[in-house]
């Protein structure tokens, strides 16, 4: 028996669980600075009037 | 202190709290982009929160963890995909290229995204009117859970409850816009964390630690097989029997409808559209892995531990879900009104009301969004003033939260005391609706070149349309009570009693069924149809580069 569960299968989603959280804070650990401001590059894309007259 | 004037004035302090972030909220909006995208420029400690806070309502900890409580700690797989999908997939796939190409396209809403992305103004629109018809049964079982917790705390009917809970939450997103909504869902998302991380300590506590609590939940599997074993039921801490109907409402319906569907819902969609650049969705993601497993897993974890408080306890000396008159809305608030402290009672109160709240205001944004910008707007054809813009939408969130009210007032007639996890499945049907319709065209829009504008229209109906036929015909639990199926055929259901192997066809999920036959259909339609010109897809995959 694991973790006090009946069976394995409710075991392994309290396990994953805690995981997949922990890989959620890794992720954004090891993001924490990367692809800054990218909105600044957008705005001179930002096309708008021709495609506002397209659609 | 009595109870009542404790609660009391925490809710009157957090709602003055909460007027004063709304009332920022309206200072800042300006614009129509201030109004539906909150300037794009929000912070990622308030995006992640108020995705997180939108995520989850008391549709997850009073509906969901009230489903914990009947079916059990196999809920945890409902948690991880909420994790797993609901935040490092979504964010990680789908957010930064949502927020990239919304920003380029200058999309303010979901549908708009789809419509410029697709060339389509009626897909901008059908969008809209999904939103629009479809949104307020998920609003209304969320208000549902909210009346229930004052109800029961604060000793007040339930429509007035509900009254007052719907107003207040229209008030503040009619004046603050998403700037309004998406400050007050912060400090609501705050509230909710540390409510829960409490609950948790002290239920696990109460019952002598992490090992012995799940110990105790195991030895009741007898109760559990006594009740509900001819469905399948094997106890709180297992898997119901493979293709039992327990296992199907579970697994199909529950965890799939709900794991899947998040990544289609267009009151989470427009929050990748509100922030500057990647780096606060990759920051967004650590925030939001933490939160949810503090939500959905303490909620369904609780839930299903309160089985072992209702039968030790002389009063009760039975399992959660006839303590709470086989209601399985009451069963989280009457557990914590019967076994945690008074005061402790008092701030999960505040809690509920704040991922109540977080919740519906996000839902009124979309739907007035939906019908001012996407319906009002599109059909007109032209580009209304910022003033009118925002009037239209507002005149949406008003007639939506009418509706919305209606439903949250019938609902309860029909449903309490049939063993219907209402809530929950309100909120499961409104996100398999969504993961069908719009999750095939969504994910081609963003990583696709070669879907058209008639693969995406055409699984987008095919998706819509196999979802109503399975809910109105096939999928028992919504067939029979929607009484259709009774008038036209004299049975509940077209395959009541039909089983082929495992299969239960009345307990299969419309999910099940739409969402492949979408992606076919979006796919196979695109191979024979129109490709758009080299010029518009280069224009949509231009920030993408």
């Amino acid at each position: 028996m694991m973790l006090g569960m009946d069976d394995p299968w409710v075991a392994a989603a309290y396990i994953l669980c805690v995981l997949s959280s922990l890989a959620c804070v890794i992720y954004g650990a090891l993001n924490w600075n990367k692809d800054g401001d990218t909105l600044a590059a957008d705005d001179q894309t930002w096309d708008e009037d021709k495609f506002e007259e397209e659609f | 202190m009595d109870v009542s004037l404790l609660t009391l004035i925490l809710v009157i302090s957090y709602l003055i709290i909460l007027g004063l972030l709304a009332y920022q909220g309206y200072r800042g909006t300006k614009t129509a982009t201030d109004y539906l995208v909150a300037g794009r420029k929000i912070h990622p400690f308030v995006m992640a929160m108020s995705y997180g806070a939108t995520f989850i309502s008391t549709s997850a900890i009073v509906g969901f963890g009230g489903a914990a409580a009947m079916f059990g700690m196999g809920l945890l797989w409902l948690t991880f995909l909420n994790i797993f999908v609901g935040i490092l997939i979504a964010f990680v796939f789908l957010g930064s290229r949502t927020r990239a190409m919304g920003h380029h396209l200058n999309a303010h809403t979901f549908p708009e995204l789809l419509g410029k992305r697709y060339h389509s103004r009626f897909l901008q629109v059908f969008a809209g009117c999904v939103i629009i018809l479809f949104m307020p049964l998920y609003t209304s079982v969320v208000s549902m859970g909210a009346a229930k917790v004052i109800e029961v705390h604060l000793q007040t009917r339930y429509e007035v409850a509900l009254f007052f809970f719907v107003a207040i939450v229209a008030l503040y997103v009619t004046m603050g816009g998403l700037k309004g909504v998406m400050y007050t869902d912060a400090l609501q998302g705050g509230i909710m964390f540390v409510g829960m991380i409490i609950l948790l300590i002290l239920t696990y506590v109460k019952l002598g630690g992490f090992i012995d609590a799940h110990q105790q939940l195991t030895n009741l599997a007898p109760e559990a097989q006594k009740l509900f074993g001819g469905a399948g039921h094997r106890g709180w801490t297992a898997m119901p029997t493979f293709g039992s109907p327990f296992w199907w409402i579970l697994v199909s319906s529950i965890i799939m409808g709900v794991g899947i569907g998040v990544l289609a819902q267009p009151q989470l969609a427009v929050r990748y559209m509100t922030v500057r650049s990647r780096r606060e969705l990759n920051r967004a993601v650590l925030i939001g892995g933490i939160f949810i497993l503090a939500m959905t897993g303490i909620a369904f974890v609780v839930g299903a531990l309160s089985n072992v408080f209702f039968f030790d306890d002389p009063k009760y000396g039975k399992i959660a879900f006839l303590a709470a008159d086989k209601s399985i809305g009451n069963i989280i608030p009457l557990f914590i009104n019967e076994y945690m402290p008074t005061w402790l009672g008092s701030i999960i109160v505040v809690t509920l009301l704040a991922a109540a709240m977080s919740t519906v205001s996000s839902q009124f944004h979309a739907m007035g969004s939906a019908a001012g910008r996407d319906v009002y707007e599109a059909c007109s054809g032209t580009a209304a003033s910022n003033e009118r813009s925002i009037l239209a939408t507002r005149i949406g969130i008003i007639l939506t939260l009418l509706v919305s009210f209606a439903l949250a007032y019938i609902l309860p007639i029909y449903f309490e005391g049939t063993g219907t996890a209402i809530i929950a499945r309100g909120t499961a049907i409104f996100f398999g609706l969504c993961a069908a319709t719009f999750l095939p065209m969504y994910v081609g829009a963003l990583y696709s070149k070669g879907i058209t504008k008639a693969g995406a229209i055409s699984g987008g109906l095919v998706g819509f349309l196999v979802s109503a036929f399975w809910l109105l015909f096939i999928h028992q639990k919504e067939s029979e009570a929607l009484q259709i199926c009774n008038l036209l055929f004299d049975k509940p259901s077209l395959t009541a009693g039909i089983k082929h192997g495992f299969i239960i066809w009345s307990e299969v999920d419309p999910l099940f069924v739409a969402f492949p036959l979408a992606i076919v259909t979006t796919i196979v339609v695109s191979l024979f149809t129109k490709t758009f010109s080299k010029e518009h897809v280069d224009n949509c995959f231009a920030s993408l580069r």
